[in-house]
């Protein structure tokens, strides 16, 4: 055991570059990530049985990143989120923050701040009072103390309700001042647990904007909590969405909802047609050198798509869900010609909602699918009730994804495909030496800097 | 139009029966014993009315000394039970998990005994050669003239035992209604422990210590059954003066006049106290 370990630090230099490498985008220079997760697990014991809050979370999160956690209730994000505020500790694993490890370290001497789903603003302090808090407690008094408040309340339009309490003002002003509040002390990253929750519709869009304006103008890494897709496609660089304790897909938002990776994904962000069906054939080298996936169809039918980067190899007879967005349908009087999959179907709903109207279609085999037609130029519906036509899109806008994934989930890898990397039980050993490698190779960088002219 | 009007008046009737009672039994009292301060005579003769005011001046001259001892007396209690009762509070409210109501109730327990039988059992228990004094002195721990009865430490003792629950109670309630986001938020604030007691908790907290300060100093320093059975000849209080003026002189104007000094008093102190704490701040907090 010991000799084991004694080997694994001896790796630490090439363990640094495979992190940059493992990490985000920005790591690949060198500078180590935000925050990382490496094999964070937290159980919660309930009469005596421990049961799983996270199960296993490797993440790394590059420096000025807006990173969302997306997932519905209960799915862990945010024990995730409160286990790097500090609030909660890991039953498992290590997290790092900017390369430190902080596992051990309280709340109080992280250099992460918490914007509170509830604000939690104090209420016998005004707003100007508030966000001096972090900076008073860390010693900052005088001129600085009030240039640096005065410089976030302009940032977030506070101003002239710098002594109003959080009681006076709305919903929306007391979600800035917790902003404020927590940005003010220039935190290594900031964390957000579902801040526009407690907010109008109207005003949450308008919030969306101003957050994305003001990270970028900070450069504060940005983690974000949410159980709202649209919030977290509109914001967020990466988005990893879990479910039950894990992370189901790490991804930037354009790939979560064109290429979802599991059923759940492409369930849980937006609507998503799901087609069970059989495998017929597997053409190994389709186009773009991609193996496409054809599947069982009725006479004049046709169904085929590309196997998921991150799906292991199929045989004829499997048993698969082809998923494809309802947008990327179309509807024809007639069999459409070219390569594109074609289904025979009878629309048996449809509603109108403004910009666009939706379809239901019922194919042969039962299935219902969902159409979005742009209402674009002719007000006029293009087909009714009860008619036949046919439904057919572009093979590589649908997916073909192993049969009910969400039952049985996958243990996901969220450091991205790393087809050549080692086992999942090496993982957090893998991630977790080079952040001790990088901490012992720091004082020496700073001890060489000074004796250098 | 009219019944605009009835829905207009319907929060006055709300008011209605507190309004009677209060004026029945306080203010119609009030100016009765603001007219007897005025009256001369004695209770063979009878009273009559002759607005003389050097009864007041008699009773601060007479009386300065037990005035005095009294604030002294109930401030004093009312600090310590401050300090006695805010960190217990501040236990139950945050520690005790689940079994706060039993702590709760076992706080309160010895007050579902009469207050004057309670005292009593105090006198009982520090008399000189009680179970606790007489055992001490004959194992030679304390010498044979050491008492404890009848000095101003067992008044104030007692004070303090009498009016601790109504300390403990709003303290408790002011620091229960906390949200621990609060705390979680200074923490992730950087404040350590003594910060977000210092600058969370506290201030939260104000209200209830705020009620906790009128509801013991004001019944503790006019009190009268703690002199009266743990106190002796030096530790008379203002509420004794009032009883024997009253009770055992029968100098109604006296007595009178002292009550509404006494009640002057209190008032001019509790408004004075509320003003350096900050009333609007109390209020507005105990709203939020």
């Amino acid at each position: 055991m010991t000799a084991t370990g004694h080997t694994a630090t001896g790796h630490t230099a090439t363990g640094h570059t495979a992190t940059g490498h493992t990490a985000t985008g920005d790591a690949a220079t060198g500078a180590p990530p935000a925050i990382e997760l490496a094999g964070v697990a937290k159980d919660y014991h309930s009469r005596g049985r421990a049961v799983p809050a996270v199960s296993r979370i490797d993440l790394a999160i590059g420096p000025g990143e807006f990173f969302s956690l997306l997932g519905p209730s209960g799915c862990g994000k945010s024990t995730t989120l409160r286990m790097i505020a500090g609030f909660e500790e890991p039953t498992r694993g290590r997290i790092l923050l900017q390369g430190r490890d902080v596992t051990a370290v309280p709340p109080n001497r992280r250099d992460v701040n918490l914007v509170f789903q509830s604000y939690a603003l104090f209420p016998h302090l005004d707003v100007a009072g508030n966000v001096a808090f972090g900076l008073r407690r860390r010693g900052v008094k005088g001129r600085e103390l009030r240039e640096r408040v005065g410089t976030m309340l302009d940032l977030v339009e506070l101003s002239e309700l710098a002594e109003r309490r959080p009681r006076e003002l709305s919903g929306g002003q007391q979600q800035r001042v917790a902003l404020a509040r927590a940005l003010v002390n220039r935190p290594a990253a900031l964390l957000l647990d579902e801040p526009l929750g407690a907010l109008d519709l109207k005003l949450r869009q308008t919030m969306q904007i101003q957050l994305k304006a003001i990270q970028r103008e900070v450069g504060i890494t940005f983690i974000y909590v949410t159980h709202d897709q649209g919030e977290a496609l509109t914001m967020s660089d990466r988005i990893a969405v879990m479910n039950r304790g894990r992370v189901e897909q790490l991804a930037s938002p354009r790939e979560i909802y064109e290429r979802p990776r599991t059923r759940f994904v492409a369930g849980f962000i937006g609507t998503s047609n799901l087609l069970r069906r059989t495998v017929r054939a597997v053409d190994a080298a389709g186009p773009g050198g991609r193996a496409m996936v054809v599947l069982d169809a009725g006479a004049d039918e046709r169904l085929s798509a590309p196997l998921h980067p991150q799906m292991g190899p199929l045989r004829t007879g499997d048993q698969v869900e082809l998923t494809v967005r309802p947008e990327k349908i179309e509807m024809s009087a007639t069999r459409p010609d070219g390569p594109c999959c074609a289904l025979r179907g009878r629309i048996v709903e449809v509603v109108y909602l403004g910009t666009y109207t939706t379809y239901t279609v019922a194919t042969h085999g039962g299935t219902e699918i969902t159409v979005f037609w742009q209402n674009s130029t002719d007000s006029t519906n293009v087909a009714e009730r009860g008619e036949e036509i046919w439904l057919s899109w572009l093979p590589e806008h649908s997916y073909v994804l192993p049969e009910s994934a969400d039952e049985e989930p996958s243990t996901p890898r969220s450091g991205g495909p790393d087809p050549g990397g080692p086992p999942e039980g090496d993982a957090p050993r893998r991630n977790g030496e080079p952040a001790a490698g990088a901490a012992a190779q720091t004082p020496t960088a700073t001890a060489a800097h000074p004796v250098s002219p | 139009m009219r019944r605009r009007r009835a829905g207009a008046l319907a929060p006055y009737f709300l008011v209605l029966p507190g309004g009677l009672w209060l004026a029945i039994f306080f203010v119609v009292p009030t100016a009765v014993m603001l007219s007897v301060s005025l009256q001369t005579g004695n209770v063979v003769d009878g009273f009559t009315q002759t607005f003389d005011f050097g009864v007041y001046a008699d009773a601060i001259t007479t009386y300065e000394t037990q005035f005095i001892r009294s604030l002294i007396f109930g401030l004093i209690a009312t600090v310590t039970t401050i300090l006695l009762a805010y960190p217990m509070a501040y236990w139950i409210a945050f520690h005790a998990g689940r079994n706060k109501s039993n702590y709760l109730f076992g706080v309160l327990l010895p007050f579902f005994v009469s207050f004057v039988i309670r005292t009593v059992s105090w006198k009982f228990l520090l008399a000189d050669d009680g179970i606790l004094l007489g055992n001490l002195k004959d194992a030679g721990l304390l010498p044979a003239d050491f008492h404890v009865l009848a000095t101003s430490f067992a008044v104030v003792a007692g004070l303090t035992y009498n009016f601790f629950p109504f300390m403990l109670l709003p303290i408790y309630v002011a620091l229960e209604r906390i949200d621990p986001r609060l705390l979680e938020a200074a923490d992730d604030l950087y404040a350590n422990r003594r910060g977000v007691l210092t600058r969370v908790v506290l201030p939260l907290s104000m209200p209830g210590v705020f009620a906790g300060f009128l509801l013991t100093f004001v019944p503790a320093t006019s009190d009268f059954v703690n002199a009266y059975v743990l106190g002796g000849t030096n530790t008379t209080m203002i509420g004794n003066i009032i009883q024997t003026t009253y009770l055992t002189n029968a100098d109604y104007p006296l007595a009178s006049a002292v009550s509404f000094i006494l009640m002057a008093v209190l008032l001019i102190g509790i408004f004075v106290y509320a003003r350096l704490l900050g009333t609007r701040d109390v209020l507005e907090m105990s709203t939020r």
